[in-house]
């Protein structure tokens, strides 16, 4: 079960590239691995052999926030990419968009993927290229990211997903109490639906 | 089924698993959670399979072995029909579910892997989900979902001879970008897509994540309908007539709104072939490598940049012309017959200049090519002939390429070492990589 997520003031780490795919974030042979080996270690697995990528820089060795750009998490759905994310220590990613499935598995995986405007992201990205180690609060209670100098910038959430990542829970549980209604659902499905039953 | 503050939860019709399931059985395990209707959900496996032969020993490590038969213990310990290796059903997840009739209009289908728009073709409503969420639905057979918005594509006129569907989806990739529909369901429509097969469309639709759709969809028509008639999962008699009576009801309204419209002129587009390492760099064959120094802004500029480092490729190069190491025809976008039966009638009496491997995406498709003489046409021009599986799109089993080999690939995806580390990908139609590996490099199908 992911950790609770209220409100982090962390180093945060700049990645500039538009459609970082999953296949960057992990590549497909390190998805063999069980979850209990930790998939910290195959976090951008090849790019980080190239010498300068961002997270291999001392500033960033605790950098529990991620701010990247557009179309960030395209491609394949493995939620090998989440966790490697998260087992790195990762808490939130902020981006002007995010692939639909890479979201989710974030959010499922305890993981706050926060969307801000391109021109916001932009800015902090820089800043934060600037200034090697600066912290941002991502503040999910209040639903705004704030930089050192007190600028916020409010985001949306769906409250579904906010409520399951305030309270570290995830969806499984709710789902299975309402075994009743999914029952009669079934039942009544059946009868309007015969062809798609089995 | 119900809301609960702006999601859904839906019902699903069909779960489609495969051999990379194996974290959400092991979730579904820590929680002895039985499949709550083992019925509705079929699985195939692909991913990790050896395409040399069909025995697990040829896998190229134990963990890779390992995957294949993990995944036959989880799926027989259920109770769940699977098409395993010795099964000629077996094949790529998003090949098999349409030819057995597992995919139909209407329903909802979602499997744990991002090609699963693929079966939107048929008029399903089909996405891909990650693994928490395939537990999710093998434990409730229920997803929460947020409502997507929708975008239609209204492809009008008619492709041009050596245009296919990889031609038409690359273009529409490269015009609306890889994030362009990201939160979006596509609607395919226009007469360009009506006059498409199914597999056509299967093609179409397998891409639309390509462009960050959540689904991909055709409306269902006689087209459609034909096409899943006896197949061995579709209804019958009875179910069949009521089936289709409510199937004739799903096509979008006419004047029907939508949230973002797209339109394409099927009569002006080329065979494409992409440069460098996300789908949306796909251009006409005719073209040149464009020059960073276009780019929009600074981000995109240093993309392109990093892109052309990694592909060996400088601005202003012709995509004619140019020399490739390796050709793979295969994976769940171009595996079906009618995209091997467009190599083979490029590849019939040629001999390959560079290794070709042509992976089918069934074991049927493979007996149906066969029964066709495809493989002699192949084997005779040079080209491997191999079993079933997802093999070099992702190179999961083993079938990799090697640093800085560049390959004309009917993949989807051209990402950094997708098909290995510094593994060159360059994606493009089956005619289009038949012809590459005729040539020896990339070139023109209609100047073949």
């Amino acid at each position: 079960m992911p950790e609770k997520f209220v409100s982090l003031t962390a180093v945060a780490a700049p990645y500039e590239p538009v459609n970082v795919d999953t296949d960057q974030i992990i590549p497909a042979r390190f998805l063999k691995a069980p979850r209990s080996e930790g998939y910290g270690k195959f976090l951008f697995h090849d790019l980080a052999q190239v010498p300068g990528f961002v997270l291999n820089g001392a500033p960033y060795r605790d950098a529990k926030i991620f701010v990247g750009n557009t179309n960030f998490g395209c491609g394949s759905s493995r939620e090998g990419a989440a966790f490697a994310f998260y087992d790195r220590g990762f808490r939130s990613i902020v981006a002007p968009s995010f692939s639909d499935i890479f979201h989710n598995n974030c959010v499922k995986n305890g993981i706050v993927p926060v969307r801000l405007p391109q021109a916001v992201c932009d800015r902090i990205r820089i800043s934060l290229a600037e200034r090697p180690g600066t912290q941002l609060t991502v503040d999910l209670e209040e639903q705004r990211v704030v930089e050192p100098d007190g600028t916020a910038h409010e985001f949306a959430m769906d409250p579904f997903f906010r409520d399951m990542l305030l309270q570290g829970l995830d969806e499984l549980g709710l789902t299975l109490s309402l075994q009743s209604e999914i029952e009669a659902f079934e039942r009544a499905y059946a009868e309007a639906a015969p062809w798609a039953a089995r | 089924m119900l809301r609960r503050e702006g999601q859904c939860l839906l019902y699903v019709d069909r779960h489609i698993i495969h051999d990379g399931s194996f974290h959400a059985f092991a979730k579904l395990a820590k929680r002895g959670l039985p499949v709550r209707r083992p019925r509705l959900t079929f699985g195939t496996p692909d991913h990790y399979v050896p395409t040399v032969s069909r025995s697990p020993a040829d896998a190229p490590n134990p963990e890779v072995r390992r995957m294949v038969e993990i995944f036959a213990s989880n799926v027989g310990a259920h109770g769940v029909t699977a098409f395993q290796l010795d099964d000629e059903r077996q094949g790529i997840v998003h090949i098999v579910g349409p030819e057995q009739g597992i995919t139909l209009p209407g329903l909802l289908l979602v499997c744990g892997d991002s090609h699963t728009s693929t079966h939107g073709a048929l008029g399903a409503l089909a996405f891909g989900i990650g693994q928490s969420e395939n537990e999710h639905v093998l434990a409730t057979q229920t997803l929460w979902q947020a409502p997507q918005k929708t975008m239609r594509i209204l492809i009008e006129g008619q492709r041009p001879a050596g245009v296919s569907a990889k031609d038409v989806i690359l273009a529409i990739i490269a015009k609306i970008g890889a994030g362009g529909a990201v939160g979006h369901v596509i609607e395919y429509a226009g007469a360009a897509v009506r006059a498409m097969t199914i597999e056509e469309r299967l093609t179409l639709c397998n891409m639309s994540i390509e462009a960050g759709a959540r689904a991909g969809m055709v409306a269902p028509d006689d087209t459609t309908f034909s096409y899943v008639l006896g197949k061995s999962f579709a209804p019958k008699g009875a179910l069949w007539d009521a089936a289709l009576a409510y199937w004739k009801t799903l096509p979008s309204d006419p004047g029907a709104r939508f949230d973002a419209d797209v339109r394409l002129d099927a009569n002006h587009l080329e065979p494409m072939v992409t440069w460098g390492t996300s789908p949306e760099t796909a251009a006409p064959i005719s073209a040149a490598v464009p020059d960073p120094a276009s780019a929009p802004d600074a981000p995109r500029r240093h993309s392109m940049e990093r892109a052309l480092e990694y592909m060996g490729l400088a601005p202003g190069t012709r995509l004619e012309g140019l020399p490739v190491d390796r050709v793979f025809i295969g994976s769940c976008t171009n595996s079906r017959i009618e995209d091997l039966r467009a190599a083979a009638a490029v590849a019939r009496g040629r001999k390959a200049k560079v290794p070709a491997m042509v992976v089918p995406g069934s074991g049927l498709v493979k007996k149906q090519a066969e029964a066709e003489g495809l493989d002699k046409i192949f084997r005779d021009a040079g080209f491997e002939w191999r079993y079933a599986g997802c093999s070099m799109c992702v190179g999961m089993n083993g079938d990799l390429g090697r640093p800085a080999q560049r390959v004309a690939s009917t993949s989807n995806r051209n990402f950094e070492g997708r098909q290995g580390q510094g593994v060159r990908t360059h994606l493009m139609s089956p005619a289009m990589a038949a012809a590459a590996a005729i040539a020896g490099c990339l070139t023109d199908i209609r100047k073949f």
